[in-house]
């Protein structure tokens, strides 16, 4: 019977509605059409290349860099070479995504929590929060906390000063060990503020920046995970006296970071990608640093590569890491 | 409010709101406190200290850049006939009449929206310092706009069902005629790209990456769901590779090596190249709110239509994608939103778009040290577009949910 029917339709079912011709076709046109479109393109840009004597070559990466970084976390001058100045414009970056990812944390989850406050004016306050910063581009607000905000502090005496804390127009002075184990605060010599540690204005709007924006979001990925608690949840912990504080501590939080981890997972990623708009604050992270390599060397095709492997990895590193965390927060059965 | 005993359940819930405790009591004195502070603050700063000369002086320049002066009637009429546009379709989507319940002409919320206009209207050209008669042409772009609104609500009953479908398709063909203004050609005097600058720009490069976005990211969520592998992988490739990547390092692709991979001269003006890379870039985040709107029809739509003999497209056409669609629709919008404010990273390539203008003005030594003025005046206006998206799409949304029957509100 079956023979018949496969008999039956080998014969009477032309190629080319064959179900099993038709795939293997669409899939043959479309492989030629990608491999023309990426065979004249690479014809196009080795052309283009030798004739501007820029074929792909990776030495001047050992040749002095030429221009110096003003803020590294590795020791850098203009003698070093261009693969020195990109690896430090790469931990720059990297020291801006790690603390703006702590920072977007904290305030995320402090905005997203207090979104189901009792108290009104508190969830009023997030809301107009998260509402506000959405709608308005990141660029935009980190020019403004660069120009508008950071660019207006005063210096010498009349800079903001908390304990062990000092915010100027020349950075952010706070408190630390120094020569050996004294704790030192912030003082002036001279008019001039020192510290153990100096962040620069730079840094200090990158970072204001990338949390607030982010922070942002995150507490919407809070809120959608805590809003997926069943509602008696909370009911049964407060019918056992358990105080608002605690119940979301011990009992949703732990039931709502399963839906938060992914979401969080897309945001710190997206975070890891926008501190790349750092080059608008003046802040050399890796992008910035490539631009310049590129104003200097004229290495467009080489620079490009670097640059987008550096952040694939460094997506692929968070998403990584994530998902390990995904991993612990999921409900474990048996 | 509260010292008016008829408000007693508002009382009430003031009360429950926000001094439920003592902690909570002092919680909300210091929030109020607060909130008093910054607001006379920002009050002091806005009618003292500020001087909004920088936003009046160059509001042509914010508004079209250096388009040349002779032309912009062009762009007034645009402006006219998008405010047509968008009265007709404010009307027939608020106002017609529905299976289930008969449409109100003027629901709450669009008297609310008509009032803001016309205040909008009203006080906007006269803090702007316009010029009468540009004040003028203001006033009735915005009267246009309600009486389209007005009309299309009035008359939606009678107009016959045929050219009630028509409308939608008013669209794109108003974009095409709006290139055409915009950049001349058919007997208008060119006007290079070069010259397109401020919210044009902004808009332009927006609307235009949102527009053919839209195709590429449906065709890569179908890829992605594809049984051809090669279909399959070709798109997971793409999607990947571009989320991966931040946008300016995109745009850094498309201004500095598109040159070498296309034949010489080949390549499109800046302004185009960046449009292309904005259009590639939102098509891969685009391609993921389908999908999962893909997913969320049940794989039964599909083999239904199938086996009722529907070919795979009108399979489609017919019955995946509407509700697929439907489903995606509010990932979509967001993604449009943060499309709208992606075009700002224009202005780090050197384009003159809302932001790049903006920087240019502050360069001016006339306007030296006013660059809070400035970004607060863009943010007020990215943030009114993207509020104004967002409130769009929620109404949409509404409408074409098939399983809630709308209030008339």
């Amino acid at each position: 019977m079956a023979d018949t029917i496969n008999a039956l339709s080998n014969e009477t079912i032309p190629w080319w509605r064959n179900r099993r011709v038709i795939p293997l076709l669409v899939q043959a046109v479309v492989a030629l059409v990608v491999l023309i479109m990426i065979a004249f393109l690479l014809g196009n840009l080795v052309r283009n290349l030798t004739a501007a004597g820029l074929l792909l070559s990776w030495r001047w990466l050992n040749q002095p860099a030429g221009f110096d970084i003003s803020e590294t976390v590795l020791p850098f001058n203009a003698g070093l070479p261009y693969w020195r100045a990109l690896l430090a414009g790469l931990v720059n970056t990297i020291r801006a995504v790690l603390v703006g990812l702590v920072g977007a944390t904290v305030l995320g989850t402090l905005a997203g929590m207090a979104s189901f406050s009792r108290n009104g004016l508190l969830r009023g306050i997030a809301r107009v929060y998260v509402e506000l910063i959405r709608n308005i581009p990141l660029l935009l607000q980190l020019v403004f906390w660069y120009f508008v905000v950071f660019l207006s502090l005063p210096n010498g005496t009349a800079a903001i000063q908390l304990p062990g804390l000092v915010l100027a127009k020349s950075g952010l002075y706070l408190a630390g060990f120094a020569d050996g184990l004294r704790w030192v605060g912030p003082q002036l010599v001279n008019d001039v503020w020192q510290a153990p540690l100096r962040l620069s204005v730079e840094f200090g709007a990158l970072l204001t920046g990338l949390i607030v924006y982010s922070g942002a979001f995150i507490a919407e990925v809070v809120r959608g995970g805590v809003a997926a608690v069943p509602k008696g949840q909370w009911e049964a912990a407060a019918s056992l006296g358990i105080s608002w504080i605690t119940t979301l501590r011990t009992i949703v939080l732990p039931q709502a970071l399963r839906v938060i981890v992914p979401g969080l997972n897309t945001q710190y990623i997206s975070l890891a990608k926008n501190s790349s708009l750092a080059v608008a604050v003046g802040y050399t992270d890796l992008y910035s640093v490539a631009e310049t390599t590129l104003n200097q060397t004229g290495r467009a095709v080489e620079v490009y590569l670097l640059l987008l492997s550096a952040y694939l990895v460094l997506d692929l590193f968070i998403s990584v890491l994530m998902n390990g965390v995904n991993h612990l927060v999921q409900i474990k059965e048996r | 409010m509260a010292n008016r005993p008829v408000l007693a359940p508002q009382l009430r819930r003031l009360r429950r709101e926000l001094f439920s405790s003592p902690g909570d009591g002092v919680l909300s004195i210091s929030l109020i406190v607060l909130i008093g502070l910054v607001a006379i603050g920002f009050l002091r700063w806005a009618f003292g200290q500020a001087s909004w000369a920088v936003i009046q002086v160059n509001s042509t320049l914010f508004a079209v850049g250096r388009y040349p002066i002779e032309q912009q009637w062009r762009l007034w009429l645009l402006t006219a006939l998008l405010a047509a546009a968008t009265g007709l379709s404010w009307g027939l989507l608020r106002a017609s009449p529905r299976p289930d319940r008969t449409g109100t002409l003027w629901p709450r919320h669009d008297r609310l929206a008509v009032v803001i206009l016309v205040l909008g209207a009203l006080w906007l050209p006269w803090a702007l310092r316009l010029a009468a008669l540009i004040q003028l042409r203001w006033w009735l772009v915005v009267a246009l706009l309600v009486g389209c609104r007005w009309a299309a609500g009035r008359f939606a009953a009678v107009l016959p069902s045929a050219l009630r479908r028509l409308v939608p398709l008013l669209w794109p063909a108003l974009y095409l005629l709006g290139m055409v203004l915009i950049s001349g050609g058919l007997g208008l005097v060119t006007v290079p790209p070069s010259e397109w600058g401020g919210l044009l720009l902004t808009l332009l490069a927006a609307s235009f990456a949102i527009l053919l976005c839209f195709p590429i990211g449906v065709m890569l969520a179908l890829g992605r769901r594809s049984d051809l592998p090669l279909l399959r992988w070709g798109s997971v490739l793409y999607i990947e590779f571009i989320r991966g990547a931040p946008l300016i390092t995109l745009l850094f692709l498309g201004q500095n090596i598109l040159g070498f991979l296309l034949p010489g001269g080949l390549a499109p003006e800046r302004i185009w190249r960046a449009a292309w890379v904005l259009t590639f870039f939102a098509a891969a985040y685009l391609a993921e709110s389908v999908r999962s709107g893909l997913s969320a029809v049940p794989p039964g739509q599909f083999e239904a239509a199938r086996s009722l003999g529907l070919s795979y497209g009108q399979t489609l056409q017919q019955v995946v994608l509407p509700q697929a669609l439907r489903v995606a629709l509010p990932a979509m919008v967001g993604q449009f939103i943060s499309l709208l404010q992606d075009t700002t990273l224009l202005s780090l390539i050197g384009l003159l778009d809302l932001l790049g203008t903006a920087r240019t003005v502050m360069a001016n030594p006339a306007f030296l040290g006013k660059s809070a003025e400035v970004y607060l005046t863009l943010a007020v206006l990215f943030w009114c577009c993207c509020a104004a998206l967002g409130l769009g799409s929620r109404a949409l949304e509404r409408r074409l949910d098939p399983h809630t029957i709308p209030s008339a509100t």
